[in-house]
Order: structure tokens, then C-alpha cells, then sequence
């Protein structure tokens, strides 16, 4: 993993602009959708402290109120700020989901170069392992986990990482079996150079770019994965409580038509609508080169 | 007589942020019918922008500025693209460079070449049918009535760029546009297509546009020359006058970057005797398998320290297939490679770095085997590093060095492979080469994706470093006419045999052996009606009897025009060495041999084993 970090921060600082040239967002709905990635990037980190009341704090008598001055998206089922409670929510909802997504992605994306550079039957291993890890239905996984183990957040982390690595795994592989097979890589091989060099140096460069999508791609999945986990109970546990739990909780209001349900539902949205037109935008991009 | 094709002040432009970089700069021209016009020039001089431009069409990112095009007093620029839709495939016809790229894989051949009748109504399906078939019979496609049911996977390359133009000719069309139609085939091959391409045109009175940038194959197609460069015409004329009395400059420059001149330093290194010292690389009795199939048998090659070594054949030769054990990317299934008398490992892997530093490949694409993300410096900086341990200035010193020595200018090291032209990227990739200071560069037709001139240039600048580096070369080429020029030895492979093995000047008279004899009959020469007057593959083959089953015999037996009833179909021919010091594997020894006398003393070197 080490060897990773410091081979990625050796591309970046030899050539920053043409790093951020490859991957700048040109249209208007990349624009958007990256607006809402750094607002929510920001709320995860400033968002409690922003917050105009306490997450548990009881401020209203009326439960499921509406929208006012006071309470911005209205209160929750026992009478707390909804508003508040959203922001509190970000860092659970976004740390958890992008701690997972990392570590989801990283491992399924070294594993995938390992076997894709080394083939024979250590492909064969590590690709039948994560064969075996994708055939096990996600939220059946999640599931599992949290019965035997019970919830916490490092739970969750691992158990998201592990339920979305098979899926990076299979396209880091694809992607660099086609790049291996390329002339460059046959030079380095004939050169002598070690398997680090090789899948570091000269394969992930040229995969950079869908691999960021899938990156992106897996991140919505697992905040689907882990809201739904929190909508069954058995993701974030209360006192505290991310989207997911807060959709849960205020689920009775939803006859009512109440705020309360609707606001962090709309988080949800908005954060998995903004890292996909983000996306889009980077593979419009990549299909014009 | 009134001209067919006008085209005049026809203008291309690219854009780009937001500017026009004009790409054609004004081009006129004019055809009569059933003349051939020919395109030439390097890649980027506009010709095949021109070529498309005739069809109204400009590739993604370009557009036509102005001019105008009169196909039989239409103008094509002016029309709809619903016009054009009518137009194109109906008036004029496109035969494309790669017809494997071009042919639809899941269709049937019959469907794909009877299509653009069917979209523009000519004629009934029967008709169009039947009128397909008359085609491939002119175009001495072999089983006319049948071939069409094949899929194009089940053809060669030569056949389905003939059925290309059964494609194009279907709807008679009044324009066939032929864009380097046999830049991708082999030269046996090429020739084939030519004759059958050349009798269509002439018995059809077709009206033809020939983009090529080999004048050779253009001489004995065209009618008229056009000789373009950065999209300027630069002179335009009759075959005839093209060819004998140049007028421009570069046109003179193109017809000598033709004829690859005979080095020197050939002769005096021919004296060296050949087996005193220990050669720098040596195989012995190789052979390599895919599968069940042996793609290379009997392989034996010495090359000396300084020396270049080419190995010529057809593409599925074997011929890239050596080169790649030779560097332990295949592995072989019998026999050993040496460097210095010591033993190489089979796989790259197992090999030392300095014996993996001393034997450099140069790969035939510039393109792939440079990394797009790296830097020309860290491309050439880290056989530096990975080597000699070079760091720093040290480092930055001897890159500036080495693209010094591959006439680069400094300033290129900053840049990416995407941003140099092609014959940098091939110069880089030579660079790389040398910055492991080798003792041998394998170079696996490091000139064939060039054009004539750079590909000339990237050849002396090979010779030069030769002659200052005492580094060898194992030269790999489907070029003949190059190979012996600039080759102390050259090696003739046939699927996978050595059938021909000589100094590369013997290679320039007879006798050879009749597949090596093929391949030099086959390069077009620089004149007019040579296509006609050429031996390769028209004369009819001698006919034989079934060959003998179940023994291994010559692998050229199906093609030789010097084969002989009772000895070539029966017994495996043994390897003989011709007067002029020639090996050749074959059961001939060229006594008489076209009306030519040479009295050979038959040597047997060595009986092929009768397991092989």
C-alpha cells in the first residue's frame, strides 16, 4: 500500500498541470455536479459546527413541523431540528461511504493489476477469490455482518469495502490486461523492471481515468448501500444518524407529507446526482481524446 | 474531351481552439474519364483529406473552407446530405486502406459487397448477385461462385482488399477513390492485387483517384501524378514525365529516398571471417511452437559483433516470432540462444540485467512502446537509471547526449510521445535503445510504418551509430530491396524455415532460391509497365503430382514456380550452398538456371532431419 501512495505522489508532483488538465470539467453539467460535491465535501467537515442547534437537542414542541424561519426543513419526530440533524449527519454519511469507497477501490484495484501483470495461477487465485466475494448478494453480506459482528462505523467501513471490491477488481483487471499487452509494457518487462515499476509506473497512469470514474460510481453505491443499511436500523446507531437513519426515523411523516422525511432523502439525492453528472462529464471528456 | 472530375481551389481547414489551421492550401486538379490520378505524398501532405474531400466528406474535427469539386458537373460541396447520402456509394466509390477494418465481421462477404446496390435500388438482388460474382472472376478472386458465402475472417488480406473493390465497382460507379489499398499487404501479395485492380480498372474504363505514398506502386497504376506536401500540390504532370524529368525539388527528393544506396562498409566487413571469433549472438537449432503449430524449425544465425543481420519474409514468417525469443519474450521449444558463447535463459525473466542491457529490442510501432504519460526525458532517463545507476545532472546530461545522437534537439525532452511526429517517436524509441549502451539492437521493422524519406533517414542515422558505437543489428523487414543494401548477412525465413542464407551483396544477382527470387521480382520497380513485365507470380506453375502424404516436404511447394515431379512432391529438399556462397534449402541447384549459367558445386551441409 505504501509503495502505492508514494508512486501516485511521484506522477502527481512531476506533472501537476497535466494532471489537472486530463481531468478538468469543462460542461456545464460537470459544473453542477461538482458544485454539489464540494458543498456536501465541505458540510461533511464544517457541517456540525454550522449547525444552528444541537443534534438531539428537543427545540420544538410540534413534531414533524414544517418549514419556518427557526427550524429550516422543520423538525423530526420528536420535536428535533432537522436542518441540524442533516448536518450533523454529513461526516457519518459521506466519511463512512468515502473511507469504504477508498479502501474498496484500492484494493480492488492493486489486486487487479497483480493479476492482470503476474497471470498464471495467481490470477487464477485472486480472480476466483473475488469471483467467489461478487457472487454474495451485497446487502445479504451487509446483512450478515451486522448480525454476527453487530453495527459500528468500522464495521460498516470494512463491510462496504469488502462487499464493493470484487467490482473494482474485475475493471482495474480488464483495463490493465489491455494496457499490459501494450509494446511500453513489454519494453519495461524486457528492461527487467520490477512488477511494482511495472503496474504503478507504467499501467495505472493509463488507467487513471476510468478507473476515477468506477471510483465514483462505487461511492454512490455505497451510500445507497450504507442509507439503506441505516433505513433497516442497522447501519449508524441512534443517538447518532446518518441520511439513511434520518429518512427511517421520520418515516411516519411521511403521510403528512412532513420535511422532515423529505430533507435528507433530498441529501441523498443530491450527492448521488452530483458525483454522477461529475462522471459523465469526465467520460464525455475522455471519449472526444 | 471534357473532364469528369474538376476539382479547383478546394480548401480544408482543421480547427482548433476556436482557430482554423488550413490543412489543404487550395488544390486544383482536374481528371478526364477513364484516366487514374495519383495522390502521393508523406503522411500529413493532405492526400487522403483530398481523396475524402472528392466525397464531400472531412474527417471529424475538419471541414471544407472553400473550393468546389464537379463530379460530371454536380458540385459536390454544394449538395444536402441527403444529397450526398444519394451521391456517395452511387457516383463515387471508397476503398479504404485496412479492408479488415473496413469488412463487417458478421455478415456474409456476398451481403457487404452487393449492399451499396441495394441501398441505391441499381438493381434487383439477382442482378446485383450476379454482377458480384462477374467482379470477383475479373478480379481473379479464386471460386467466384462461392466466395461470396464466406465470411471475411475465412480470406486472406490480398483476397478480401480485391473484394473491397468488388464492393466499390458494384453500382458502376463514374469515381473510385483508392486509399492505399495495398500499403497493408505483403509485396507477393501486393502484386496480385495491383494486376487484378489494374486489368478492372482498364476494362471498365473506370475513373480513378490512387492515394498512395509509394511512387513505385503509383507508376504502374496512374495516368497522372499529383505530388503533394503540407497540402500544397507541389507538381503535377503525366506519369511519364513524373518519373523521368522531375521538375520540383521535393519530387526529386521523394524518387531518390526510393533507391536505398549501398553502404561501403558492407564490403570490408564481409572479409572477417565468419567463424574464427566467437559471434556476439548465435542460435542454434530453434524452434518455437504455438500450440501444436511450429511457427519457426531449424533456425541457425550468427551475428558478429558490429555486424547487421537482416531477416526478411512475409508477414507469417516467423520473423517477428525470432526476434522475440531472441529477447525471451517466446519461449522456444527446442534449441538455445547464445551471447558470447554463454548460454541466454529462454524467458526475459530469468535473465540478468546486464545480459537483458546487452540485447535491446526496438519495437515496429513508435506509437505503442512509448508510454503517453511519460516525458521523452523520463522515457530515456530510466534505462539510465535502471542500468548505469545515473542520477541528476549526470543524468539530464546524457539524455540531451543521446538526443543528440539521434539528431533531436534538446528541447524535445520535455515533451510527451503524443506531441512528436512519428518519425521522432521512432528516433526516441531508438534513443531508448542506446541509453542501455547495448551490445545488439534487434529492430523489428522500425522503418515500415514511416514515410520513404523519414524511414530513410531513421536507416542512415542507424548506419551512422553503427559505425560510431561498433553496436550490431538484427534487422528485421519485409523490404528486400532495404535489407540488402544496408545488411552484411540476410537471412530468408518461409513459414518458419530458413530457406535462403548469404552476404546481402550476393542477394543482388541470381541465382537465389525461387522463393527469395519471388521476393525480389515482386518490389515494384520505378517504371512504367513494370507491373506487366515482371515474372512474380504469373507465370503458371509447373504442375506436379499430389504431393507425398504424411511426409514433411518443402514449405514452399505450393507456390514455386521451380518445383519438379517426382523430387519436390516426394522428398524433403536438403540445404545446398550455391556458388556465390548462398545456403539456400532446396532440391535445385540453380545450374541453369533462367538462361543463366553457373556451374555450382553441390555441397550438403547438413541433411534436414528426417524427424523435422
Amino acid at each position: 500500500m505504501s509503495i502505492h501512495k508514494t508512486t501516485v505522489a511521484t506522477t502527481n508532483t512531476s506533472n501537476p498541470l497535466s494532471l489537472f488538465s486530463r481531468f478538468h470539467v469543462q460542461s456545464v453539467s460537470g459544473l453542477i455536479g461538482g458544485a454539489l460535491i464540494i458543498f456536501w465535501l465541505v458540510m461533511a467537515v464544517i457541517g456540525p459546527m454550522v449547525a444552528p442547534y444541537g443534534a438531539n437537542d428537543f427545540v420544538s414542541y410540534d413534531v414533524f413541523g414544517p418549514m419556518s424561519k427557526d427550524y429550516l426543513m422543520g423538525t423530526d419526530y420528536l420535536g428535533r431540528d432537522i436542518f441540524s440533524r442533516v448536518l450533523n449527519g454529513t461526516p457519518y454519511t459521506i466519511g463512512v461511504a468515502l473511507a469504504a469507497t477508498v479502501a474498496a477501490c484500492t484494493a480492488g484495484v492493486v489486486s487487479g493489476l497483480v493479476a492482470a501483470a503476474s497471470a498464471g495461477w495467481v490470477d487464477a487465485v485472486i480472480s476466483r477469490a473475488q469471483d467467489a466475494l461478487i457472487s454474495i448478494p451485497s446487502k445479504m453480506f451487509a446483512l450478515i455482518m451486522v448480525a454476527s459482528f453487530g453495527s459500528s462505523v468500522p464495521l460498516l467501513i470494512i463491510m462496504a469495502a469488502i462487499a464493493y471490491m470484487p467490482g473494482s477488481f474485475r475493471i482495474a483487471r480488464a483495463l490493465a490486461v489491455n494496457v499490459m499487452t501494450l509494446d511500453y509494457v513489454q519494453v519495461a518487462r524486457l528492461r527487467g523492471e520490477s512488477m511494482a515499476y511495472i503496474i504503478f509506473k507504467e499501467v495505472l497512469p493509463n488507467m487513471f481515468r476510468p478507473v476515477l470514474t468506477d471510483f465514483g460510481l462505487r461511492f454512490v453505491f455505497i451510500v445507497l448501500l450504507l442509507s439503506s443499511m441505516s433505513f433497516l436500523g442497522l447501519g449508524v446507531q441512534p443517538p447518532d444518524a446518518d441520511w439513511g437513519s434520518l429518512v427511517r426515523e421520520n418515516i411516519s411523516g411521511l403521510g403528512a407529507g412532513a420535511p422532515a422525511v423529505i430533507a435528507p432523502a433530498v441529501a441523498i439525492a443530491s450527492l448521488t446526482i452530483g458525483v454522477n453528472l461529475l462522471i459523465d462529464s469526465i467520460g464525455n471528456k475522455s471519449a472526444h481524446h | 474531351m471534357t473532364e469528369l472530375v474538376k476539382v479547383s481551389g478546394l480548401r480544408v481547414a482543421v480547427r482548433s481552439g476556436g482557430a482554423d489551421i488550413p490543412i489543404v492550401h487550395g488544390a486544383d486538379f482536374s481528371l478526364k474519364k477513364g484516366e487514374v490520378l495519383a495522390l502521393i505524398g508523406e503522411s500529413g501532405s493532405g492526400k487522403t483529406t483530398i481523396a475524402l474531400s472528392l466525397m464531400g466528406y472531412a474527417r471529424n474535427g475538419c471541414h471544407i473552407v472553400d473550393g468546389s469539386v464537379q463530379i460530371d458537373d454536380v458540385d459536390v460541396l454544394s449538395l444536402s446530405p441527403a444529397q450526398l447520402a444519394k451521391v456517395r456509394g452511387r457516383t463515387i466509390s471508397y476503398i479504404a486502406q485496412s479492408a479488415a477494418a473496413a469488412f463487417n465481421p458478421s455478415k456474409t462477404i456476398m451481403d457487404q459487397v452487393i449492399e451499396s446496390a441495394m441501398i441505391h435500388k441499381t438493381c434487383s438482388r439477382k442482378e446485383a448477385q450476379a454482377k458480384a460474382i462477374g467482379l470477383f472472376r475479373e478480379l481473379a478472386l479464386p471460386f467466384p461462385e462461392k466466395i461470396g458465402e464466406r465470411y471475411p475472417h475465412q480470406v486472406s488480406g490480398g483476397q478480401l482488399q480485391r473484394l473491397m473493390a468488388a464492393m466499390a465497382l458494384i453500382t458502376d460507379p463514374a469515381l473510385v477513390i483508392l486509399d492505399e489499398p495495398t500499403t497493408a499487404l505483403d509485396v507477393t501479395t501486393q502484386i496480385e492485387v495491383l494486376r487484378a485492380f489494374k486489368k478492372v480498372v482498364r476494362e471498365r474504363n473506370t475513373t480513378a483517384v490512387y492515394v498512395s505514398h509509394d511512387l513505385a506502386v503509383v507508376a504502374q497504376m496512374a495516368d497522372r501524378i499529383v505530388v503533394l506536401r503540407n497540402g500544397q500540390i507541389q507538381e503535377n504532370n503525366l506519369t511519364k514525365k513524373i518519373l523521368e524529368t522531375p521538375q520540383h525539388d521535393y519530387t526529386k527528393s521523394l524518387l531518390s529516398a526510393m533507391k536505398p544506396e549501398t553502404r561501403q562498409d558492407t564490403i570490408e566487413q564481409k572479409k572477417m571471417d565468419l567463424d574464427t571469433d566467437t559471434p556476439l549472438l548465435e542460435v542454434r537449432h530453434l524452434e518455437v511452437c504455438f500450440g501444436d503449430k511450429k511457427v519457426l524449425q531449424d533456425i541457425d544465425l550468427k551475428i558478429r559483433r558490429g555486424a547487421t543481420v537482416g531477416v526478411i519474409g512475409e508477414s507469417g514468417s516467423g520473423k517477428t516470432t525470432l526476434a522475440r525469443t531472441i529477447v525471451g519474450l517466446v519461449q522456444p521449444s527446442l534449441g538455445n540462444i547464445y551471447l558470447d558463447g554463454l548460454p541466454l535463459e529462454a524467458s526475459a525473466s530469468d535473465r540478468s540485467r546486464e545480459q537483458l542491457r546487452r540485447v535491446q529490442y526496438v519495437f515496429q510501432n513508435a506509437d505503442t512502446a512509448l508510454n503517453p504519460l511519460h516525458t521523452v526525458e523520463e522515457i530515456l532517463a530510466r534505462p539510465l537509471r535502471f542500468y548505469h545507476g545515473m542520477k541528476g545532472k549526470k543524468q539530464h546530461d546524457r539524455v540531451i547526449e543521446l538526443l543528440d545522437l539521434v539528431h533531436l534537439p534538446a528541447t524535445i525532452a520535455k515533451r510527451r510521445p503524443t506531441e512528436l511526429s512519428g518519425g521522432q517517436k521512432q528516433r526516441i524509441n531508438l534513443a531508448r535503445a542506446l541509453a542501455a549502451e547495448p551490445d545488439i539492437i534487434l529492430c523489428d521493422e522500425v522503418t515500415s510504418a514511416l514515410d520513404t524519406v523519414v524511414g530513410a533517414a531513421i536507416l542512415e542515422l542507424m548506419a551512422d551509430l553503427r559505425k560510431k558505437l561498433n553496436v550490431s543489428y538484427l534487422f528485421i523487414s519485409h523490404d528486400i530491396s532495404m535489407v540488402q543494401a544496408i545488411c552484411d548477412e540476410v537471412v530468408v525465413l518461409y513459414s518458419g524455415f530458413k530457406v535462403e542464407q548469404g552476404a546481402g551483396e550476393s542477394f543482388q544477382r541470381p541465382p537465389f532460391h525461387p522463393y527469395t527470387q519471388l521476393l525480389i521480382d515482386s518490389v515494384p520497380e520505378m517504371q512504367q509497365g513494370w507491373l506487366e513485365s515482371t515474372t512474380a507470380n504469373h507465370e503458371l506453375l509447373p504442375s506436379i503430382g499430389a504431393p507425398k502424404p504424411n511426409v514433411e516436404l518443402c514449405p514452399f511447394l505450393d507456390r514455386c514456380s521451380a518445383r519438379e515431379e517426382g523430387k519436390c512432391n516426394r522428398i524433403i529438399p536438403s540445404r545446398i550452398k550455391l556458388k556465390k556462397g548462398n545456403q539456400i534449402l532446396c532440391h535445385h541447384a540453380f545450374v541453369e538456371h533462367k538462361g543463366q549459367t553457373h556451374d555450382q558445386t553441390r555441397v550438403q551441409v547438413d541433411a534436414m532431419a528426417a524427424s523435422v
